[in-house]
């Protein structure tokens, strides 16, 4: 897994200057530069302009052409905080926390041992798990309904947490048994010898190791079901509603609120951003052992 | 304290294949510092797993103190292991590296932080026991290695090559070292190397293997002055020792149109044979005047400064090579001849088809 080449990009096209010979090679490196500039504000450029958009009055969002010059305001965020965020903000947060959790307790168990004690149908189990990603939540969604409704438990934030467990702990056990085959080998049988019971293996040795991958492995839970739509629209109303259902409220036959739309969308996307950036400051001490050699 | 006995020990990889350690027999003494020595695949690091319940054994037992380990979890067998890369817990600090086997035995508190401190301080540790080992140099990751085995006071000590992760210097600083503290514990001790040096300079009693199989279990000088077959011949020594086949006549063999005189033991030993395998270290070879002596053309020389060795082929025979040991600032250049004398006494004759040892 990569993890933090964000910036590698860029870091490597500061070439040194003081190499005049070689000067003619140097084309290369400015034409990466140019391009790796031009792909990473195309790929910036939609979310400044979602924030950018927030703070502007619905007449400066719809104006053509688009004006970058405005008096910002905080109206937009006024009136989506006076829809109501507040519970779905917390649905939200409920159903991506306890979710993630539950992913990373039943994950980090699976994948040690499918990687630590490989048997020979290990990899049919791992094909198994990704093999229920194949299918497209459209196709499960019928049956899914049925049955929450069956048990009467539609609308309840509950409902979204197995499903996002379920929908996570594929991915989570993949990218967790990587993390776990970085780990040499000769730590978990120095140890066994060194008189370590399994559990007490996996929690002082090979976790504190591998502490950046269940960041990175959490991460990636968070930002999938915090930004979950599908499951969300069509099992929930009004109380178990999360982000993406509010979202959808500005988005109304009367017309497109930009503004407000931005001013909402901003605010769904704050918590992913601050996640990550947290998550990254663990992320970057990496996974250097200091274990071998 | 523990005396170790493999008694026909044999690691079976895949059924019908073969073995990787075959039938391993040989006693290690209490006290004793055993060196496990061989090229790559012979069998050294899986015997030595073996006895670290690291790797099952298929067949045959292990005894320690006279009791069967087979079955016993390598927990319980009372052995500390220092690996080659050193298994550092990267996460904990020297200090809680070095106790973690004692608190994993429920030891108390105050007397893990004793038996630390005396570790550390024998190992020169005592100023980084807060330190992470990714703060530490190679030198000093490999005494925490040392340092979480002997906190255990185990009864036996393995050691899986410690010192090839080392620069050149550190590895024969430490390797005297490990020998000494091993003397003061007096701690049964099995190491395995593939360094034949490492081997002879530290180890009471050296096991050579080959393919699985047991070689030869000696004393240093005894596998260099008395090796049973050709391959340990030419496996202890550095440079090799020089192994030719060479053709009988009369009571010698002939080598580079001189012959070389057999003693009568290994005449005898050798019967009827056409050829002879012909072990000659190079120190027992030596330089002599122009008119006698084999003439051989040089090389590559070697200048050590207190000695040099020089490669070279025989004037009659270029396929045949040699390496002699000549004197420190030898003036002997590069495509010279040289005459060499043969130390009769100093001659190993090995059967040149089984390749084992004949006669004395």
């Amino acid at each position: 897994m990569a993890i933090t080449t964000e910036r590698g990009s860029t870091t490597t096209s500061s070439a040194p200057v003081d190499d005049g010979p070689r000067r003619t090679s140097r084309t290369g490196p400015v034409l990466l530069t140019t391009l790796t500039w031009i792909l990473g504000i195309g790929f910036f450029f939609p979310v400044l302009w979602m924030v950018l958009t927030a703070f502007k009055t619905e007449g400066d969002a719809q104006s053509s052409p688009p004006t970058f010059v405005f008096t910002p305001t905080f109206e937009q965020f006024r009136t989506v905080f006076d829809a109501g965020i507040g519970p779905y903000l917390a649905n939200s947060l409920g159903a991506t926390v306890i979710s993630t959790l539950l992913v990373l307790l039943l994950a980090i168990p699976a994948a040690f041992a499918l990687s630590m004690r490989p048997v020979e149908k290990t990899q049919d189990v791992l094909f198994f798990f990704i093999s229920t990603k194949m299918l497209p939540v459209v196709a499960a969604i019928v049956p899914i309904y049925v049955v929450v409704n069956d048990i009467g438990l539609l609308d309840n934030i509950w409902t979204l947490i197995v499903l996002y467990t379920a929908m996570n702990l594929p991915i989570a056990v993949w990218m967790m048994r990587s993390f776990f085959l970085e780990v040499p080998s000769e730590l978990l049988e120095a140890a066994t010898m060194d008189g370590a019971s399994l559990a007490r293996t996996l929690r002082e040795v090979v976790l504190p190791i591998i502490s950046p991958g269940i960041f990175a492995t959490g991460l990636i839970c968070v930002i999938f079901s915090w930004n979950e739509f599908f499951f969300a629209v069509n099992l929930t109303s009004a109380n178990a509603g999360t982000m993406p259902t509010f979202l959808v409220q500005f988005v109304t036959s009367q017309g497109l609120y930009f503004a407000q739309l931005s001013a909402a969308a901003t605010l769904a996307a704050l918590p992913v951003i601050i996640a990550g950036w947290v998550a990254q400051n663990k992320l970057v001490q990496g996974l250097s052992f200091g274990a071998v050699k | 304290m523990a005396e170790v006995v493999f008694d026909e020990a044999s690691r079976i990889y895949t059924p019908g294949a073969t073995p990787a350690v075959d039938k391993l027999s040989l006693t290690v003494n209490d006290g004793e510092l055993v060196v496990l020595v061989g090229p790559s695949g012979s069998g050294k690091s899986t015997a030595l797993r073996m006895l670290a319940g690291l790797e099952p054994i298929d067949a045959g037992h292990l005894r320690i103190d006279g009791r069967d380990v087979v079955d016993v979890a390598s927990k319980d067998r009372d052995i500390a292991m220092v690996f080659q890369s050193y298994a550092l817990y990267p996460s904990k600090t020297v200090r809680d590296n070095m106790a973690f086997p004692l608190k994993m035995r429920g030891m108390d508190k105050a007397e893990q932080a004793k038996r630390v401190n005396e570790a550390a301080e024998i190992l020169g540790l005592t100023e980084y026991l807060d330190r992470k080992p990714k703060a530490l140099s190679g030198g000093q990751r490999q005494r925490v290695a040392m340092g979480r085995a002997i906190v255990r006071e185990p009864r036996v000590f393995l050691m899986d090559e410690p010192l090839s992760n080392l620069d050149a210097k550190m590895r024969v600083q430490t390797r005297a070292q490990i020998a000494g503290l091993q003397n003061r514990l007096d701690v049964t001790t099995v190491y395995v190397t593939h360094d034949q040096v490492e081997a002879m300079t530290m180890g009471d009693r050296v096991a050579v293997l080959r393919d699985g199989k047991l070689q030869q279990y000696a004393t240093p000088s005894e596998l260099y002055d008395r090796p049973v077959n050709a391959f340990v011949a030419g496996f202890i020594g550095s440079p090799a020792m020089n192994l030719m086949d060479l053709q009988r006549s009369g009571d010698g063999v002939t080598l580079g149109g001189s012959t070389l005189p057999l003693t009568r033991e290994v005449a005898d030993a050798a019967g009827s044979a056409d050829t002879v395998t012909v072990g000659l270290r190079p120190e027992d070879l030596s330089l002599t005047s122009e008119g006698d002596g084999i003439k051989a053309v040089v090389d590559v020389v070697e200048e050590l400064g207190s000695e040099s060795y020089l490669y070279a082929h025989m004037a009659e025979h270029p396929d045949t090579t040699l390496v002699v040991r000549g004197p420190g600032r030898t003036r002997v250049r590069y495509g010279e001849t040289i005459a060499v004398r043969v130390d009769p006494d100093a001659v190993h004759a090995f059967d040149a088809s089984s390749g084992e040892r004949l006669a004395s």
